[in-house]
């Protein structure tokens, strides 16, 4: 059976400005997988990863060519509605960005954003993403504290919980355990791989542990190429490339 | 995380001693397809050691990815490692049981020495219940079970000398059994690598207690 991916980038190119930063990039991403991008600083994973929902918009002087599909669709169409577009391809950043609201309006930010007015059905939206999140427990009693009161890690995943709030289906994510201690980092990994069950998970990472331990498929990036991708037991085990090899081993430059 | 990886230990851990299920059962009907002339039973034995290789190739490659994919340390370090080494040794215990079988398969109706076939039995029926227990105090990572075990392994090398003077006696007495016997001294020295094989796999709970590798039942002795 062949599956269609979930996305399909061909020969996609981005400049800032006059530079470069992506040459040209092909790379599918399948349904209900967990898909790392690993690479040294600068070589293109995270300008890559924003390109994925239109981030790089907001960025005047970045200019895209190529193309990018979603389910089929070309999201760089003029016909693409880019709210329907975000809704659907979530985004968690490296620092934790919770809005200065309560832990309750964070959550119900998108989906009042998207028409949601009754009471009991963002309570219900509300406790859903906070249990999806894996923080349920841990904030329950106290909705109506404020997002930024709580730690760090609490923080991030209120964060994919705010993300999860609007049901997407693909959620883009930026190493969002930089910022975080080990337990807490520990705790996101374990909501990756329960969250991948529904959804389609992108994630760039710095730590190549944390992509061997949680990914189903690494891409390995330099200097604006996808030097390989492939199964992440095979990119481990016996990458195809030197260049490859030689980064996961810590032989670099 | 931890969750998935622990699950693959588990997974690990299971098909191990599946494995040795597999070897027992090895070993079990190689002997009395030898001490009962049964042919078609030492041919299963023979078919069946391509499943337990099989299972060997599994282990090794799913360690393999666990080192690479969870760089793990201290305990779930060591357990990964002792199912590499043991399972190695499980898979030569495997090979004996089949040289055993093919021992017999050999044997075209040659002059038979029942006593000696008695010991052969014996120290058969001693192996097979080390290779059960070892299963066993490696499921529980019981070291003093382990230990214990390992001594048993005298018991196997001093039957299986008896075997080996047994036979030179009795060809020295009858030529007629000389085809025969010459089996027996094989077979003896198959069961007596196992024993040590057997041992190794002590030695391996051991380290996975203790962290330490270490050689149980040395045969350096120059006498």
């Amino acid at each position: 059976m062949v599956t269609q991916p979930k996305i399909k980038v061909e020969d996609l190119k981005l400049w800032y400005g006059d530079f470069r930063a992506l040459h040209g990039v092909d790379l599918d991403i399948n349904e209900n997988e967990v898909t790392a991008f690993i690479g040294p600083s600068g070589c293109g994973k995270s300008t890559f990863i924003k390109t994925l929902n239109r981030m790089n918009d907001l960025i005047p002087y970045a200019r895209v060519e190529g193309k990018v599909e979603l389910d089929g669709q070309d999201i760089y169409s003029k016909k693409m509605d880019l709210n329907n577009l975000r809704k659907k391809v979530g985004m968690v950043f490296q620092q934790p960005n919770p809005f200065p609201k309560s832990i309750y309006d964070n959550i119900a930010y998108g989906p009042r954003t998207h028409g949601v007015k009754k009471k009991s059905e963002l309570d219900e939206i509300v406790e859903r993403s906070l249990r999806q999140a894996a923080i349920w427990d841990e904030v329950k009693d106290h909705l109506d504290r404020n997002a930024l009161s709580i730690s760090g890690g609490q923080q991030q995943r209120i964060c994919i919980a705010r993300a999860l709030a609007v049901e997407p289906e693909v959620l883009l994510m930026d190493e969002p355990t930089s910022a975080l201690d080990p337990i807490s980092t520990a705790k996101i990994e374990e909501l990756v791989s329960e969250l991948k069950q529904e959804y389609t998970i992108v994630m760039v990472t710095h730590n190549m542990q944390q992509a061997s331990r949680i990914s189903d498929r690494t891409a390995f990036f330099l200097n604006g190429h996808i030097i390989e991708t492939d199964q992440t037991r095979k990119i481990f085990t016996n990458p195809n490339q030197e260049e490859t090899e030689n980064y996961i081993s810590g032989r670099f430059g | 995380m931890r969750r998935a990886y622990d699950e693959e230990l588990e997974r690990l851990h299971r098909l191990f001693s599946q494995m040795g299920n597999m070897v027992n059962e090895a070993i079990y009907k190689s002997i009395k397809a030898f001490v009962t002339h049964d042919k078609e039973l030492a041919k299963t034995v023979i078919l069946e050691d391509l499943k337990i290789n099989e299972i060997e190739h599994q282990l090794e490659q799913d360690s393999i990815e666990l080192i690479a994919l969870q760089q793990p340390v201290t305990g779930d370090l060591r357990k990964i490692i002792t199912v590499m080494k043991a399972c190695a040794d499980l898979e030569r215990i495997g090979d004996h049981a089949v040289s055993i079988a093919k021992s017999t398969i050999r044997v075209k109706g040659t002059r038979r020495h029942k006593p000696i076939e008695d010991k052969i039995s014996l120290a058969g029926d001693k192996i097979k219940q080390m290779g059960q227990d070892i299963i066993d105090a490696y499921i529980q990572y019981d070291a003093e079970k382990a230990l214990e075990i390992a001594k048993r392994d005298n018991d196997i090398d001093e039957l299986a000398t008896q075997i080996r003077k047994d036979s030179i006696e009795e060809m020295k007495k009858d030529s007629d059994l000389v085809l025969g016997a010459t089996d027996y001294i094989l077979v003896s020295t198959y069961l007596e690598r196992m024993g040590d094989y057997i041992t190794n796999i002590s030695e391996w709970i051991l380290y996975f207690n203790t962290g330490e590798i270490k050689e149980l039942n040395t045969h350096h002795d120059l006498d």
